[in-house]
């Protein structure tokens, strides 16, 4: 059964979801991936506001096609999240609690969410055309240069994604892997 | 000699990038619908549905299967009678730049690898060409997504690591890719060769159909085995778990050196775009 979440997210909210919960995800969510990223850690660092509040925010790692006239969004599935290690303990401690993408994250994004209270999704790689259309508007907020890696506002309407690591830093990477090969054993 | 103007060869590329980013080859979907069928595992059983349903709607709405379309792997098969009439290179880079413009494919190729300026238009493509007999031109448009192109690793092995030593290394970089390229994958191995050679065997066997096993029969056991033996390692569809971690393992050879062994793996995810055709 899918646990419905209304964002944003609250740390202590961030807190109650575990590893392995199926969510829908309704709400505000911000998209970034290397290239914004790098940008909204360099503000950060020089002590300027970001363009979006990061405060409860949850940040998809997205790069969507362009839309097609009547459409909202084009396809827009994760991207490989790894890439964003370097940047998310310092988003993760600015306020931000949720993360969108696909694959391991290292050591330090984990000890941070453990830290402050952060969970990370993932959604299915490579099915764009089915996850756009949980998407209800989109609006670029900022860094228009960057084309299909601009920051974007969107609002999605449950979302299906699945807590692989939560706050306690249980891991469903290796924890799913190792429960299909016990299966194999009994 | 036959003369094949240029622009035909833009036009069909074109037509080949929206084709082969919304319509998974059939074979690939052979491939998915029949690890469903065999899949024990609930969770992956379930993401295999969604996989399925996001290639249906993507076919239905002639929408992009992933977001990712890629940077636009080219490979030309040229008769040696052929005689183009204009620009090779700059007809391929045309087609590239209105397949993904028209069709409303993302443009992610960066001009410079440090710098890293979008070139706006998805070009330059990856251009691949080999001179064969005849008088025809046979394209093929594969978009390569870079979450699995990441994964993707060579190595010069030693000749006295022999056959074992092979499929530890196609086994490890499986392994070490674990959920991050979108499992299902395709993996494609390169054997032999040089440094180079074995990359490109490797991207060339992602272009076989997985219908199709290696010709040598040597080569198809052993295509079977690592197969086997990835479906083993229980990482699953998205790595969250299952029997499905990889749909096919393609494997291309060739001639190398007394001294070497050069085995390069590259990594496709469940979404192994190409289209083929001949002008």
């Amino acid at each position: 059964m899918e646990k419905r979440i209304t964002l944003p997210l609250t740390r202590e909210m961030a807190r109650t979801i575990k590893s392995g919960d199926a969510c829908l995800l309704s709400g505000v969510i911000y998209t970034a991936r290397d290239a914004a990223h790098k940008r909204l850690v360099e503000l950060v660092e020089s002590g300027k506001p970001l363009p979006f509040d990061i405060k409860d925010a949850t940040i998809y790692y997205v790069g969507p096609t362009p839309a097609k006239p009547g459409q909202v969004i084009g396809s827009a599935g994760p991207t490989t999240s790894y890439r964003m290690d370097a940047y998310s303990p310092i988003l993760i401690r600015e306020g931000e609690t949720g993360m969108i993408g696909k694959g391991k994250r290292g050591s330090e994004v984990i000890s941070a969410m453990k830290e402050y209270g952060a969970v990370y999704f993932a959604a299915i790689g490579g099915a764009g055309a089915l996850l756009s259309s949980c998407i209800k508007s989109a609006e670029i907020v900022c860094y228009e240069d960057l084309g299909a890696e601009a920051v974007r506002r969107l609002v999605v309407e449950d979302l299906p994604v699945v807590a692989v690591i939560d706050s306690e830093g249980g891991n469903l990477y290796e924890t799913g892997v190792s429960a299909y090969l016990d299966s194999l054993k009994s | 000699m036959r003369e094949i103007k240029a622009d035909i060869i833009t036009e069909r590329i074109a037509e080949l990038c929206v084709a082969a980013n919304c319509v998974l080859p059939c074979d690939i979907k052979s491939r998915i619908e029949d690890a469903r069928s065999k899949e024990p595992w609930h969770t992956a059983q379930g993401i295999l549905d969604k996989i399925i349903e996001n290639y249906g709607i993507a076919e239905r709405d002639n929408v992009p299967i992933c977001q990712d379309t890629g940077v636009c792997c080219v490979f030309l098969k040229i008769g040696q009678e052929v005689h183009i009439d204009g620009d090779l290179r700059a007809a391929v880079d045309e087609g590239v730049r209105r397949g993904y413009g028209e069709g409303y494919l993302r443009k992610s190729v960066v001009k410079d690898p440090l710098r890293r300026v979008n070139t706006g238009d998805n070009t330059p493509a990856m251009l691949y060409t080999e001179i064969v007999p005849g008088d025809k031109i046979e394209l093929t448009v594969a978009p390569k997504g870079f979450g699995s192109e990441n994964m993707s690793k060579l190595a010069m092995l030693k000749p006295s690591d022999g056959i074992e030593g092979v499929k530890a290394f196609i086994l490890q970089t499986v392994k070490d890719a674990g959920p991050n390229p979108c499992p299902p994958i395709v993996v494609g191995v390169g054997i032999g060769g040089t440094f180079d050679k074995a990359a490109y065997l490797a991207k060339k066997a992602l272009m076989r159909s997985t219908d199709v096993r290696n010709s040598d029969e040597f080569y198809a056991e052993l295509e079977a085995e690592m197969l086997e033996k990835i479906n083993s390692l229980g990482i699953g569809p998205q790595g969250l778990g299952g029997r499905t971690t990889a749909l096919a393992v393609n494997i291309e050879w060739m001639p190398t050196h007394i001294a070497g062994l050069p085995v390069a793996v590259n990594i496709n995810c469940h979404v192994t775009r190409h289209r083929t055709l001949v002008i």
